[in-house]
């Protein structure tokens, strides 16, 4: 096979950039963004590069990074400006290539080989990363390499606004020598596991012989072993190309700490209302039901139950949600964040087995009565039509997740 | 400051927006002489990007953006030639 030209591109501290860029009085002080304090969503989304030299780390909360950097300049988000300068960016990259694929709202892999007009990929990156300044305001790092692993670890490798060529004949002096957890899905747990081994860089990865990963990590051994390799051949996506949706969950973090059972029922009847909307959208049926629940000592942990039947009715999914709840969590610390989530999806266009025990009445009826119910709130918003048990605490269940939460994470795979 | 403008615009028959006259909020009203140059670009001054319109407006040369769906003036710009221009006088 002809050696592949693919380039990441990582938008540095995106939030952050394109906040700086459109406040210039804030450009050169330390900034960072971060979620609503009010609703307890404080933590650290993204910062600049003054930010990042007082240690600042993403995740943590504002009053943690204020602690290191008094004069830090916190910012609220403002996603649909960030999904502008993705689309812009985006539009960029696809003048280079018709693969190119997103990984979230700021990274992008673009598949340049046999570029018509013979450029290198280097050539074409820096091209790529001096329009983005230009255009869009905010700088880019990009990593080239013959795979995507090593094109990710390239852009990460030297930022902000540079270009790292990972090759055949260099990668395993640059690559090799850092840290595991430097790799694509080498994270906390992989790492503790691979430390426990005696496994600490990338190159230890690469030089262990295969049976001892799949021996402590299963698959996920085969996995890293053939990245640390560079033997990764997964492709970059087509523009657009259809990306099958394996799950479709929300969560949230509430405004109050939930107390009892009618708190949780409140919150997660919005929740369950808005990702059955969005299963009903995307024209599927789920089978599987989870639920995430962190308390306040932010202990967090899934459960979840298998359905009968294919459904995608939001009753069903409520009360399931509910009765899985109440089975699973003890109360001994009231719940600071929960979530729901769907998967073991199928098209709703599959033949479906009729209930015998004749609840299909019923099932009919409630199908209809959502149908009703998600054109009206499509024509008259989200609290037009609402559950009765949603207005005894309007605090807790007055939130949107269906629009207010368009960003979901995404996974390689 | 970034201050968003009223703008008169036309669509010619191909489809290209074009800039006529600017209006600011007290009333003014510029009419622009020229567009020179039509380019996506950030504007690091009032802080935005979008399409930028090189205008010729009164004899000086001001960047005109168009940003989504607004309009608005980066701040008294640049021009490197008018700065070029006096030099040489």
């Amino acid at each position: 096979m002809k050696e592949r030209t693919i380039l990441h591109s990582d938008c540095n501290g995106f939030y952050a950039s394109v906040e700086c860029l459109h406040n210039p009085e804030i450009r050169h002080k330390p900034v960072a963004v971060a979620g609503d304090v009010d609703n307890r969503h404080g933590i650290i989304l993204a910062k600049n590069e003054l930010a990042k030299k007082f240690n600042i780390k993403t995740g943590e909360a504002i009053w943690q990074a204020k602690n290191k950097c008094s004069e830090l300049v916190v910012v609220p988000p403002h996603f649909k400006l960030y999904q502008r300068f993705s689309a812009m960016a985006k539009s960029i990259y696809s003048q280079y290539s018709d693969r190119v694929e997103n990984f979230g709202l700021d990274e992008a892999w673009i598949d340049v080989t046999g570029d018509p007009l013979k450029r290198s990929g280097v050539e074409i990156a820096l091209e790529i990363k001096e329009r983005i300044k230009y255009e869009l305001g905010i700088t880019v790092s990009i990593g080239v390499s013959f795979n995507k692993i090593f094109a990710k670890f390239g852009s990460d490798y030297k930022k902000p606004d540079a270009v790292t060529e990972i090759t055949r004949d260099n990668f395993k002096d640059i690559v090799w020598p850092q840290p595991a957890s430097d790799l694509l899905y080498v994270g906390r747990s992989t790492k503790k596991k691979l430390s426990s081994i005696g496994i600490y860089t990338i190159g230890d990865i690469a030089k262990t012989p295969i049976k001892i990963l799949r021996d402590n990590l299963g698959k996920w051994g085969d996995l890293i072993y053939s990245f640390a390799n560079g033997y990764d051949s997964s492709p970059v996506m087509q523009i657009d190309s259809y990306n099958p949706v394996k799950s479709i969950g929300n969560s949230t973090t509430t405004p109050r700490d939930l107390l009892n059972n009618e708190d949780v029922k409140a919150v997660m009847f919005v929740l369950c209302d808005s990702v059955c909307r969005r299963l009903r959208e995307q024209g599927m049926l789920a089978k599987t039901v989870c639920i995430n629940l962190r308390d306040t000592g932010l202990f967090s942990f899934t459960r979840q139950v298998r359905l009968r039947e294919y459904t995608d009715i939001t009753k069903t999914i409520q009360d399931t949600v509910m009765k899985l709840f109440v089975k699973s969590y003890d109360w001994k610390k009231p719940l600071r964040s929960v979530g729901v989530s769907l998967t073991d999806l199928v098209p709703n266009n599959i033949p479906r087995q009729i209930d015998i025990l004749g609840n299909e009445k019923n099932n009919l009826k409630q199908e209809q009565l959502d149908k009703t119910v998600d054109w009206l709130k499509q024509r008259f918003g989200a609290y037009s039509v609402r559950n009765g048990n949603l207005l005894i605490d309007k605090e807790l269940s007055s939130f949107n997740p269906k629009e207010e939460h368009t960003i979901h994470p995404v996974g390689y795979f | 400051m970034k201050q968003y403008v009223s703008v008169t615009a036309i669509f010619d028959e191909d489809g290209n927006l074009l800039p006529i006259n600017i209006m600011w909020d007290d009333g003014r009203k510029f009419p622009i002489d020229k567009v020179t140059d039509v380019r996506f670009a950030a504007s690091l001054k009032a802080g935005g990007a979008g399409i930028r319109y090189t205008c010729q407006i009164g004899g000086n040369e001001r960047y005109l953006f168009l940003e989504d769906q607004r309009w608005f003036v980066d701040a008294k710009q640049p021009p490197k030639q008018i700065s070029l221009k006096r030099l040489d006088n």
